[in-house]
Parts: C-alpha cells; structure tokens; sequence
C-alpha cells in the first residue's frame, strides 16, 4: 500500500544527501578579520525585503533571491524554512547544534526569531544568541527609542537583552463598516470604539449584532491572544518540569464556550488559518470584526476580502495585546560581527529606516516617537485599504499599554495544543475533564522532560 | 580438469550487479534500523536547544508506552484501514472480473484501467489537502447539499468522528482500487480458460462461476493483497496526518500510530519513537512471515495437502 511513500522518501533522502555533499565548501577570506558570507536564517522574505529597502549597503541581490551581495563584496546568503509545523526550528537548531564544526563561512551569522519562541533561543544556558552588548550596541542607549516591552521580550532572565525587532504588533479590532452602520447606526470608529472598550461592553455589543444575524468574531481562536496575553505567570517556570495553566487561559475557555452557545461566534469557523477562516473575512460573511495587528490586516484580511477598498475600519480592541514579532539575534560564533552589528541597528534602531518601512510595508515599527509621529501623519500613513483612515492613530496608544505575558521556552507548544485540546471541547465533541486530559498526554508527548500539568482550581 | 575449465561461472557476475543494492541497504537501511533499536533503550530527547541523553533506561520506553493509549491507536489505525479496505476489495473484484470476462465485452478497458489508477498518482498529501478543502464545513461539498437542498445546516464532516473515519477511508480506497484491480486482473487472468469454458457448457451461471471457479482459484493472490494492505494500513500516516493537521481530531479518534510516532519525533524523542518502531517491527514481521508463507507455498490448488493427507490415512 505504501511503496509509492517509501520510494518518495528513498528519492528524498538521495536528494537531501546529494545537496549535503554540495552545500558548504567555501574558500573564506580575510576583509579585516570578518568573513565573506553572512548566513541569515528566517522563514520568509519579510526580512529580506526590509533589508533590501533600508540597509544602504546593499548593492543587489541575485535573481533566484537567495543571495544578496553588499558593496564590499560580502555575501548574504538566505537560508529559508517555512515556520509551519516547527520546520524552521528543526533546521535552525541543528544548524545551531553545528555551529562549532562548521567553516566560518558555513557559520550562522543572524538568525530570526518569533514572540512565541524568542525564549527558547534567547536563554541563558543556551548561550546562542549573542547579548547585544557584547556587538557593541548598548541598548540603553542605542535601543532608547524602542517600546520597551519589545526590549523584554528578547532579554534572558538576567534582562541581558539578545535580539532586537524593527516590528512590534500592537493588534487593534477590525471592523466592517457596513455592518457597523446596519447595527449601530455609525461606522464612527470612535463611537464604533467605545462600543468594544472592554469585555463588558463587548458583550453586550455582541448581543446587539446577534440579534441582527451577525456574529462578533469568526472563530473562538481569534480571542485567545488578548487571554493568553495577559496571564500572570509563564506556561513552565525556568527549569521547572511542570506546565501551570494560567485561570486566564480557562476563562478563555469558558468565555468562549458561553460565547459560541449563545450565537456570538460562527460555529462553523474552527480555529485560524484554515479555509472556512479565511472565507470569514469575505463580503458574504457575517462576521463583523477580527482581531488583528499591522500584518494581519496586511497579509490575512487584505488578501482575503473581495470587495471594495474602504469597507473595513479599525478601532481599538477591549484589551491591549500583542500578535507576533520578529526578532533579529546575533548568533553566537558569527564570524561577522561587524556586519552584523551594522544590519541590526540599521534595521531596528535607525528611526528614518524605521519610518520608511513603515511607510513601504505599513508595519507598526519598533520606535516610539516616529510612530507618534506617524499616528499624527494622515497625509503619509492613511491606509487605502482602510478607506483613507490612519491606523497608526490606533496601533500607536495600543503598543504604549501592552504589558507583555512572562514568557517560557514552551509557550508555542502550550499555545497550540491548548487550542488544539479545546477546541474538541468547544464543538461538543469531548467534555471538559476528557480536554484537559487530551491536553496533558499531548503536552507531554510534545515535551518529554514535562512530568505534571497544573490546572487554575 | 579440462572439463572443468570450460564450465566458466557467470554467477559472480550476479552478485557484483546485485551489490550496489545491498552496500546501499546496508548503509542506508541497515544501520539506521540496529541504531533504532538500541535508542530504543535508551532516554534521549532534546529539550529546547538542550540534548538530554542518551541515558540507558532499560525496558522503560515499552512499559511506558504499553501504559499509554498506544493500543487505542493500534484499533484507530485498524478501523480506518477496514473502512478503506472492504469497498476497496470489493470493488476491486467486481471491475476485475468485468474487465476480463470477454463475454462482456467492455469497449476501451486500456482507458478504465488508466482512469481507475490514476488517483494513485496524485501525493496523499494534496489528495488529503484537496479532500480537506471540499468537505470544510463552508466549502463546496456542503454548498451542494444544501442546494439541493438536503440538508439545511451545513454537516460539518471533519468535526465528527464517522465523518473523519469515513474520509479517510474513502481516500484510502479511491487511491488505492485501481491498484487491486490491476493484481486481481492479473490473478484472474491467469486461470485457465479451459476451466471457463468447461463450466459454461455444464451451465454455470456467472454467480456461480465468480464465487465457484475465481474466487477459489486466486486465493493465494487474495491473500497476498490482504496481508500486503495490512503491512500498508499499519503505516497509514499522510492521509490522516494532512487532514486533521496532524491531531488525529476529534478527540485523538483518527490518531494512527504512526502519526503517534510523528508526534514522538517532533521533540526529537528518539528512545520512545524508537520502542514504538520496534513494536511496529515485531508487528509487521510477524504479517511479512505469512506472506512469506502464502507465496512461497506452490501447492495452490491443494492437491498435494489432500495427497499427504490421504497418504497419512493411509498409514493410520
């Protein structure tokens, strides 16, 4: 039955084997001390494209996009794995496994990160990101400008800081604007605003769209961000064995069971990023609004609405949280750090570079007095796709407030299978206990060193 | 001794085109296996960026994973695999004994053949994701029942556990029909059309010509496909995997064990994945041996069991 399966992964297997043997061997030469090659692994063009706009070393890259060459000569070589299904980590840690064997050309120079796994890479013990301290960039200084708990999330226990981001994903509530004006009359995003400030009124907002046969948010997924930012103690504690499931993670749970019983949420929708999600965000969908940061409405509402530009509006959420983020680390035993040093300032710390992607690639970018700016700026920042209205206005009081959750190693792994375990429970298909019990086996399959779950009483 | 020298020995020949095979196997295939084996032994797993391991723990890995759901998962992959396995049989004989009975004379048989064999060509994994797509609670499947109007709520297929099962299943047998179809023809044609003919001047029905003359006779071939198909179902990994997004939802109810060995892996947990595929091992071993059995055995009409056996009584 599966001869084709083993014959595909016999071919693979020549394959990988054959490029292993290709990859690597190259000559490396002196530039003062710094290598030829600059390895940068990420998991998608987004930083590629960012470095190509704003660093003013560049001189051009080659038609396949996997090499950029700089006017000294230097290589930038991209090494891209797709983020799904952990793909990305597996080949950045066994990279990082190699880093001592390796040429120095065939070193990790930079490698990027997510919020959802900073911590593993920026840990103590593991030692692989650099602290940018000791490239010579003082944060204090350098990095003043940043939002502050961007600086945090890329610091080690100790608060040495070990990455730094150009991007910082304040999320805000998008919201169609017919439907505002079929429901509440207005599509005022300050009168729009006050009728989601905060839970309460949100549900009672909720009540009122219902009643006219729309629902509030597509899917119970699209809240467990504004929850799962707020919990008061990490998912593991460092160098604990046992994942404490924070009370605010159940009212999630229970929020929403109460929410999707009661009509305020599209039964059929099951989680993100999946078709029926997707179509959520379509004209013929009666979903009123998303919960998103600057990316989302750029790479996910955008692509997926099939109407006119204008028909959507931001507002501010009913509680402040954050979605994503990439951060740039300094790998340890680069045998660049000059260049490296060179890139991420210019990526994160130069506020006209800053501005200009955010003005190209509409992030909400990492320093707080051009985003100020920005937010007071209609003439350069309104969105087309928003109709004309300046988002920046709204992202810019959302990042000043967001007080980041305390972060551990597991928080992908917890985050997924915690939604994965539930979600059963959400659409009737396993009651409570039997969830919680889903959660514990695959939690401890996906971290064997994990021993105990604790629940909130 | 001149005799002798003319014999000249082609046979290491043989070996020598046969050796790249067993050098590849050895390395590739071999070693990889013994290795598995003994990490099986052992507690080795990677915990963030940390290796921990390998520690000798002894029998540990299989007593643990006795006392996990490993067995529910065994009866998960067992039921989607008969799910998928029964239509697939039946059909399969069914188009197998149309397609060669030339009374029937079916116009353009080269073309069915190509076309029912042609889902086989597709990657499971877009087949599952294709599948994943159509039977989404909003996607066209539902858009058509309820145009139809047969259903009024969209029926959401992939929350339950029949519809998931059966999707599977369903893949399973329009991937792999046509490949049965084509043995089975094979097998069928190879009997006699002397036995045919014989049977039709007695008068044989085309009911008692199936379930008399054919089914008996490829049995050995049958049997082959059932055990092979076993050996497959217990690896059934892609199809389950894509669609429920490697969760086995709902309620871990498609979770095969090859998908629990994925999940083992993807912490980098060689020492348990590893006593999982050892167990998998013993497991198809033990099919591969009556295989083994079934068709190394030439005695397909049982004439010589009957002659042994009447030796026997002889004796006795």
């Amino acid at each position: 039955m599966k001869k084709r399966v083993v014959s595909i992964l016999l071919t693979a297997a020549m394959a990988a084997g054959c490029l292993a043997g290709c990859g690597g061997s190259r000559g490396s030469g002196g530039n003062g001390g710094e290598g030829k090659v600059i390895n940068i692994y990420c998991w998608n063009n987004e930083f590629k494209e960012r470095v190509e706009a704003v660093y003013p070393e560049v001189a051009e890259t080659s038609k396949d996009g996997t090499i950029t060459k700089l006017k000294d000569g230097t290589e930038i070589h991209w090494i891209v794995n797709p983020n799904q299904d952990g793909v990305y980590q597996q080949k950045l840690d066994e990279a990082l496994l190699n880093q001592a064997d390796v040429s120095a050309d065939g070193k990790v120079d930079i490698f990027l990160s997510e919020t959802d796994y900073v911590n593993k890479y920026t840990d103590i013990d593991a030692n692989v990101a650099m602290p940018l301290t000791d490239l010579g960039i003082d944060p204090a200084t350098d990095l003043a400008d940043q939002y502050e708990f961007t600086k945090v999330t890329a610091s080690d226990v100790n608060g040495v800081q070990r990455g730094s981001t150009w991007q910082c994903c304040p999320g805000l509530l998008v919201y169609r604007r017919d439907i505002a004006r079929d429901v509440f009359g207005t599509d005022d995003p300050q009168a729009v605003g006050e009728k989601v400030k905060d839970w309460e009124t949100m549900e009672a907002t909720a009540r009122e769209l219902a009643a006219k046969g729309y629902y509030t948010f597509a899917s119970y997924a699209d809240t467990f961000r504004l929850y799962g930012n707020s919990i008061t103690e990490p998912w593991v504690k460092q160098g604990d064995i046992v994942v404490r499931v924070d009370q605010k993670i159940m009212d999630w749970v229970n929020d929403s069971k109460e929410w999707l019983d009661a009509g305020y949420l599209d039964k059929t929708v099951k989680g993100q990023w999946n078709a029926d999600w997707n179509q959520a965000m379509g004209s013929s969908s009666k979903v009123f609004a998303f919960l998103f940061p600057a990316w989302g409405i750029d790479f996910t509402l955008k692509p997926n609405w099939d109407g006119e530009n204008g028909a959507w509006a931001v507002t501010n959420p009913p509680q402040e949280y954050n979605w994503g983020g990439s951060y740039i680390h300094a790998c340890t035993g680069t045998d660049n750090p000059e260049h490296v040093k060179d890139i991420i300032l210019a990526l994160t710390a130069n506020k006209e570079n800053l501005l200009k992607i955010s003005s190209d690639f509409s992030d909400f970018t990492n320093t707080q007095s051009s985003m100020r700016q920005a937010a007071e700026d209609d003439a350069n920042f309104a969105s087309e796709f928003l109709g004309g209205q300046n988002a920046f206005a709204y992202f810019s009081p959302v990042a000043e407030n967001i007080v980041m959750a305390p972060l551990s190693a597991y928080d992908q792994g917890c985050v997924e299978l915690i939604q994965n375990s539930f979600s059963d429970y959400l659409q009737g298909q396993v009651d409570y206990d039997r969830a919680k019990s889903n959660f514990e086996t695959a939690i401890m399959e996906r971290y064997p060193e994990i021993k105990q779950v604790q629940w909130p009483d | 001794m001149n005799a002798k020298r003319k014999k000249i020995d082609y046979s290491k020949w043989g070996y020598i085109f046969i050796l790249p095979f067993f050098l590849s196997f050895f390395i590739f295939s071999f070693i990889p296996m013994i290795d598995t084996v003994r990490y099986s032994f052992f507690e080795y797993y990677r915990s963030g960026l940390k290796e921990i391991g390998p520690n000798f723990v002894g029998m540990a890995n299989y007593v643990k994973l006795l006392k996990s759901d490993m067995i529910k998962y065994g009866v998960n992959t067992l039921i989607l695999w008969v799910i998928g396995f029964i239509p697939q049989i039946v059909i399969a004989l069914m188009l197998a004994e149309w397609f060669v009975d030339a009374r029937l004379k079916i116009h353009g048989t080269q073309f069915f053949k190509v076309v029912i064999y042609l889902p086989n060509l597709i990657m499971a994994s877009a087949f599952a994701m294709l599948f994943f797509t159509m039977f989404s609670t909003n996607g066209p499947i539902n858009a058509i029942l309820m145009s139809l109007g047969w259903t009024k709520e969209p029926i959401d297929f992939l929350g339950s556990v029949w519809g998931t099962r059966s999707l599977v299943g369903f893949m399973n047998f329009l991937m792999w029909f046509g490949n049965t179809t084509i043995m089975l023809m094979a097998a069928i044609m190879g009997i006699s059309p002397d036995i045919f003919e014989a049977s039709e001047l007695d008068g044989c029905n085309s009911f008692q010509r199936f379930f008399s003359i054919t089914l008996p006779l490829i049995r050995p071939i049958l049997a082959y496909t059932l055990i092979t198909s076993v050996i497959g179902g217990l690896q059934m990994f892609d199809v389950p995997q894509i669609l429920t997004n490697a969760q086995g939802t709902p309620n871990r109810t498609s979770m095969t064990l090859i998908m629990f060995l994925n999940s083992h892996l993807k912490s980098k947990n060689y020492g348990m994945a590893g006593a999982l595929s050892v167990y998998l091992f013993i497991v198809s071993g033990i099919l591969c041996f009556f295989v083994y059995r079934m068709t190394n055995n030439q005695d397909l009409d049982g004439s010589k069991a009957a002659a042994k056996k009447a030796k026997k009584e002889k004796r006795g």
